[in-house]
């Protein structure tokens, strides 16, 4: 069945976006990732213009991480006050990000710089937590226990909090500095973040990984209905019928992918986050190294 | 020899009223809806004389219908540093959004090439480009990718042989409207051509609009960006919260 999508001017299956909604959906309830990375691309591909799949991308976020993240809060996996201290920092980077976006995009070449982002931070990431839990599984299986990692310089550091739900008393200085790195680099790139903050919050601050995920879904909500507002008033780019085909998949692909991501060991789901990091890096790289079918686009407008 | 040449000249514009276009349209408008799944328009019409057909070379009809012009922006992109990045741009002043032509002979036969440029009939002719910046060299491949990526995605159209013509009188044909089409008035032409030469045209505009909710949410996204932007917030959150809520209803 086709569906007009009235602002992105194309019609699609709408049964094809609701499947795409699930699978995003389900890897967000899975492993605490908003999805955006795998939808954007997934949107081009279905011909949708790229403004509208970042905007709308966005939007299906905010759906899918709030349903994941009440599943989340029912199994109190969720450290609130960890959450809203990244979401402050978080804020403050991505109004920073769109700045540094607006003077890149009038400098032109911001479609390569965004490609190049994705490709390093997916490669970079992706490679790090595929040897580290590749590690971590070889020694649960002999039955030592991981170690804890101990930051030193970490504990020097004022305005100690108290996050009981991650066990951990430390500085807010240090996730308020994860909050606005990530969220510069997530209004750069289009995406809530999630694949680069769960792993900070694993290596950088030392965070158990069932509350990782629970805490990097809380503060994609607000990141992402923030940038939702901000494109839908200056790029007018939010497509609503787009993004309700895609939620309506999505809410329920979240619930079932909770529902599986608390049946899988902490070390199997970060081997299998890894390896799709590690994927959907591998295919924007080959996009940029082997020579397109078509190399010429076309962009709506003069200059 | 001279007189006999000036009056060809004097009877060529009477000659050219002679046969006169009478058209119709199976539909004057499209309406864009949430199901909208491309058109098929008929266009059908007569060929309208107070004399008898004339001798020489038959009757042909061309039917073009074009989107409405926008202009756009060409890149090229070339291996540079062993990676793929866009170097090359040139602007294209107008280009339909969508350009389909129907005509009822092979091309070549049923206009000629002086004819094409004073109508601007052929794709390439519809495409407006003043100039391309000193750096590129060859401008004339970036209006030929834009013909090339729309004749692939079916927005660009030459359909020769496709009108049919009976007893020199009647003619119909269907072009078909894909799915991503964008608002507008088409500009929908009909040409009458004899031996290469135009000796009759007439023009009509079909009108594409989006209708019910799609044009609604249009509006809203464009009128009022800001009640748009919460609206797709919250039913975000309203989708998100529903759907936990209605699991935890079913498992328990």
């Amino acid at each position: 069945m086709q569906i007009y999508l009235p602002i992105a001017e194309v019609s699609v299956n709408l049964f094809v976006l609701l499947g795409l909604g699930a699978i995003i959906g389900m890897l967000s309830g899975m492993f605490g990732v908003g999805g955006g990375f795998l939808i954007t691309p997934m949107l081009f591909f279905l011909g949708i213009p790229p403004a509208v799949a970042v905007a709308t991308g966005a939007n299906q976020i905010v759906a899918s991480s709030i349903s994941a993240v009440l599943a989340h809060l029912k199994r109190k996996t969720v450290d609130l006050r960890m959450g809203l201290v990244l979401l402050m920092g978080g804020l403050i980077g991505s109004g920073f990000g769109v700045y540094i976006f607006n003077i890149l995009r009038d400098l032109g070449q911001v479609d390569l710089l965004v490609r190049l982002c994705y490709v390093v931070f997916l490669g970079v990431i992706g490679a790090l937590m595929f040897v580290e839990s590749l590690r971590a599984l070889r020694n649960s299986r002999r039955g030592s226990p991981p170690k804890r990692r101990q930051h030193v310089w970490v504990h020097g550091l004022p305005f100690k909090v108290r996050f009981r739900a991650s066990g951990l008393y430390i500085s807010a200085i240090p996730p308020m500095m994860v909050g606005f790195a990530v969220g510069i680099l997530a209004a750069i790139m289009g995406v809530g973040g999630g694949f680069i903050m769960v792993p900070a919050m694993i290596y950088l601050l030392g965070m158990p990984t069932k509350v990782v995920i629970g805490t990097s879904l809380f503060q994609i909500i607000f990141v992402t209905a923030f940038t939702t507002l901000l494109h839908a008033t200056t790029s007018m780019t939010v497509d609503l019928v787009l993004a309700l085909a895609l939620i309506i998949g999505g809410v329920i692909g979240a619930q079932l992918g909770t529902v599986i991501g608390m049946r899988l060991k902490a070390e199997q789901l970060r081997i299998l986050l890894a390896m799709l990091v590690l994927a959907v890096c591998g295919k924007i790289a080959l996009e940029l190294l082997l020579q397109p079918a078509e190399i010429y686009t076309l962009a709506a407008g003069g200059h | 020899m001279r007189l006999l040449a000036a009056l060809l000249l004097l009877a060529a514009p009477a000659l050219a009223q002679d046969e006169e276009v009478v058209l119709g349209l199976s539909q004057d408008q499209v309406a864009i809806t949430a199901d909208f799944d491309g058109s098929d328009i008929l266009i059908f019409g007569a060929i309208k004389r107070e004399t008898p057909i004339p001798d020489g070379p038959p009757i042909e009809v061309l039917i073009t219908v074009a989107g409405p012009s926008v202009p756009l922006t060409v890149r090229r992109k070339e291996r540079r540093f062993g990676i793929w990045v866009n170097t090359d741009a040139v602007d294209i002043d107008s280009a339909p959004s969508f350009y389909a032509i129907a005509t009822s002979a092979p091309w070549s036969q049923t206009i000629s090439d002086v004819e094409d440029l004073r109508h601007r009939v052929s794709i390439r002719r519809a495409i407006r480009s003043v100039g391309a910046p000193m750096t590129v060299q060859d401008s004339q491949s970036f209006a030929a990718a834009v013909i090339r990526i729309r004749t692939e995605e079916g927005l660009y159209q030459l359909a020769e042989d496709t009108v049919e013509v009976s007893q020199q009188t009647l003619f119909d044909t269907s072009i078909a409207m894909p799915a991503n089409l964008t608002e507008g008035a088409y500009r929908t032409r009909i040409l009458l051509t004899r031996g290469g030469r135009v000796i009759s045209q007439r023009e009509t505009v079909i009108d594409v609009r989006k209708v019910g909710i799609e044009r609604w949410l249009f509006n809203l996204s464009r009128e009022q960006p800001l009640a748009y932007g919460l609206l797709s917030v919250a039913l975000a959150i309203a989708a998100g919260w529903g759907a936990s809520t209605a699991f935890r209803m079913i498992r328990s």
